[in-house]
């Protein structure tokens, strides 16, 4: 049921220019900084090379393009996940999932899911784009794999959040607006505070997401993730299921 | 009466309330459905139909009161009781950008209706409710009527045993409504439906039993042939070009509540039902040169009807309720 519920929404999302405008741009986006990265590896090789501990190809092409995913998805996602709930609840199809036994976590993850789906293809381009560089030469896979979980991570964030804030209005610009501003918060909430055990620090993105484009996978960037995903999955549930429950 | 001889309780709703921020929308409604009845809920704009209808089919939480779907209830197994019930809601929950056939499988995978099974259950549903030529058709592109009956052939894919109807012919021209009302007699052969409408005629055209809604009240349940007797199933309306007097007429069709209407239109209502005036009433207008020019069985109206029953409604506030309305009783009680 799960997978209907994405497979419809996953149709929907591709039946819309919406989606393809979004990948359209995602792709030129990631593929200009990506370039400009390989050509200034190519001009510079020899100064480069005489660094130390020299960067290679994967730290000077690679990590700066999934550093500039994370903003590119802080900017789409909102336009992916606000019409999920807020347009069904608009146009009162919600009634035919309301009213269909399946119950809310279902509808709740299946949309979850086909956002997810939507965001590997995203993931799949860069990965693409990463291989490419086996053509000419050597890349580190472990620091690839790093900064590929931690993007994934990072979407599925933005995807719970903005799936909730869908739940919360019927106006889907609202709630691509509300989603955005959450994002930023979450982003720059560490920006002025210096000391690194600072609550604002353990809870901001940009934090947890640095340590995987530096190549390590902690378990404490895992469970902050994972803690994260689960809490807006399920904020969302019970806010559907606030409309059916006793009032 | 028997469990035997009756068919099964398919619907049972008892005291379903509902407040909007303090404010009782509906109040202490109960209904029961079995198999093979069509029931009408009737009621002018915001009398509670939607709200009662989203509340029996799980779309809204009752304040008070439960539901139960073949015994099964509703708010503590939502998704067994859910599957066998299909809903038109008020505004039909489609989605404009797929296609007939589309929209009619998600729907059906929805419903539960096994991979296998679901291209004839489309079929199906399509046949019934006049699709089958549509399939292909985007369902943005076609005409109200003709999306009233995709959101018909959603609410019976599954073959649920309950159906709800939220308003279905609003909005349709005349045939479109004749031929929706002739599916809805069809569909309530073997299912229950439950129908909400605010016109009078439909009701008893097309369903077993009302329950009349005011304020969010049951103020009138009873088969059809009681409404026929409230509205004045035997009265008849005489219209004379040259009226005599109203105690001519009076002690001609004695013994009878004669009413005058206007400038010559008199209703006659007669004590006994089997007593039929009209007889009578040619007779004298011939003898007497009266100049009858219509006559006809006297209807009240929705709005009469509407106005006789709330204003009852008032009156048997601190009465016992006559024993003609046994629906109205467990609504005061549910109150009191």
């Amino acid at each position: 049921m799960i997978f209907t519920i994405a497979g419809k929404e996953l149709r929907s999302m591709f039946t819309s220019p919406l989606a393809w405008v979004v990948l359209a741009i995602v792709q030129s986006i990631l593929a200009w900084i990506f370039l400009s990265r390989v050509n200034f590896f190519l001009l510079n090789q020899a100064e480069i090379a005489r660094v130390p501990t020299y960067p290679g190809l994967t730290e000077i092409a690679v990590v700066p393009m999934f550093g500039v995913a994370s903003i590119v998805l802080l900017m789409s996602v909102p336009l992916l996940t606000m019409r999920l709930i807020s347009e069904e609840r608009r146009n009162q199809t919600m009634a035919l999932l309301m009213a269909a036994p399946i119950s809310m976590s279902e509808i709740v993850v299946g949309k979850f899911l086909a956002l997810i789906a939507f965001l590997m293809l995203i993931n799949l381009m860069m990965v693409l784009m990463a291989l490419s560089l086996l053509a000419g030469g050597t890349i580190d896979l472990g620091l690839l794999i790093a900064n590929l979980v931690g993007l994934i991570l990072l979407g599925a964030s933005f995807a719970a959040i903005g799936l909730f804030v869908s739940c919360l209005t019927t106006h889907p610009v609202v709630a691509a607006i509300l989603s955005l501003g959450v994002f930023l918060g979450l982003w720059i909430m560490n920006i002025f505070v210096s000391e690194p055990d600072s609550l604002l620090n353990l809870a901001s993105l940009l934090k947890h997401y640095e340590g995987f484009l530096s190549g390590s996978i902690s378990v404490t960037d895992l469970i902050y993730f994972g803690l994260l995903i689960t809490t807006f999955l399920i904020l969302s549930i019970r806010r559907l299921d606030a409309d059916r429950l006793r009032a | 009466m028997s469990d035997t001889t009756e068919p099964a309780i398919t619907l049972s709703a008892v005291g379903l309330s509902r407040s909007y921020g303090g404010k009782l929308a509906v109040d202490g409604v109960s209904l029961e459905l079995r198999r093979g009845e069509i029931i009408g809920l009737l009621g002018p704009n915001g009398a509670g139909k939607t709200t009662t209808m989203r509340m029996i089919t799980g779309t809204l939480a009752p304040s008070n009161g439960s539901v139960s779907i073949c015994g099964i209830d509703l708010i503590d197994e939502p998704t067994a009781a859910k599957a066998k019930l299909g809903y038109l809601p008020e505004i039909s929950p489609l989605y404009k950008d797929l296609r007939v056939d589309e929209y009619l499988r998600l729907a059906g995978r929805l419903h539960n209706v096994r991979r296998s099974a679901i291209a004839a259950a489309v079929e199906r549903a399509k046949r019934r409710s006049g699709l089958s030529d549509k399939g292909r058709t985007l369902i943005g592109s076609l005409s109200k009527g003709y999306q009233q009956r995709v959101g018909i052939a959603q609410a019976i894919i599954h073959d649920p045993d309950v159906i709800v109807l939220d308003e279905p012919t609003v909005g349709l021209d005349p045939n479109q409504i004749r031929e929706i009302r002739s599916l809805i007699r069809e569909l309530g052969n073997d299912h229950s439906v439950i129908l909400s409408t605010h016109i009078l005629p439909e009701v008893e055209a097309v369903c077993d039993r009302v329950q009349i809604l005011h304020n969010g009240k049951v103020v009138f349940a009873d088969a059809i042939s009681g409404l026929r007797q409230f509205r004045g199933g035997h009265s008849v309306q005489i219209s004379l070009r040259w009226p005599p007097s109203i105690g001519e007429i009076e002690t001609l069709v004695n013994p009878a509540d004669v009413d005058k209407i206007s400038d010559g239109v008199f209703r006659i209502t007669p004590e006994k039902a089997e007593y039929d005036p009209t007889d009578a009433l040619v007779r004298a207008s011939v003898e007497h040169d009266w100049g009858l020019f219509q006559l006809a069985p006297a209807q009240a109206s929705v709005e009469e009807v509407f106005v006789q029953l709330t204003q009852r409604d008032v009156a048997d506030a601190d009465a016992d309720l006559p024993d003609a309305l046994p629906g109205s009783e467990a609504s005061t009680e549910e109150t009191a």
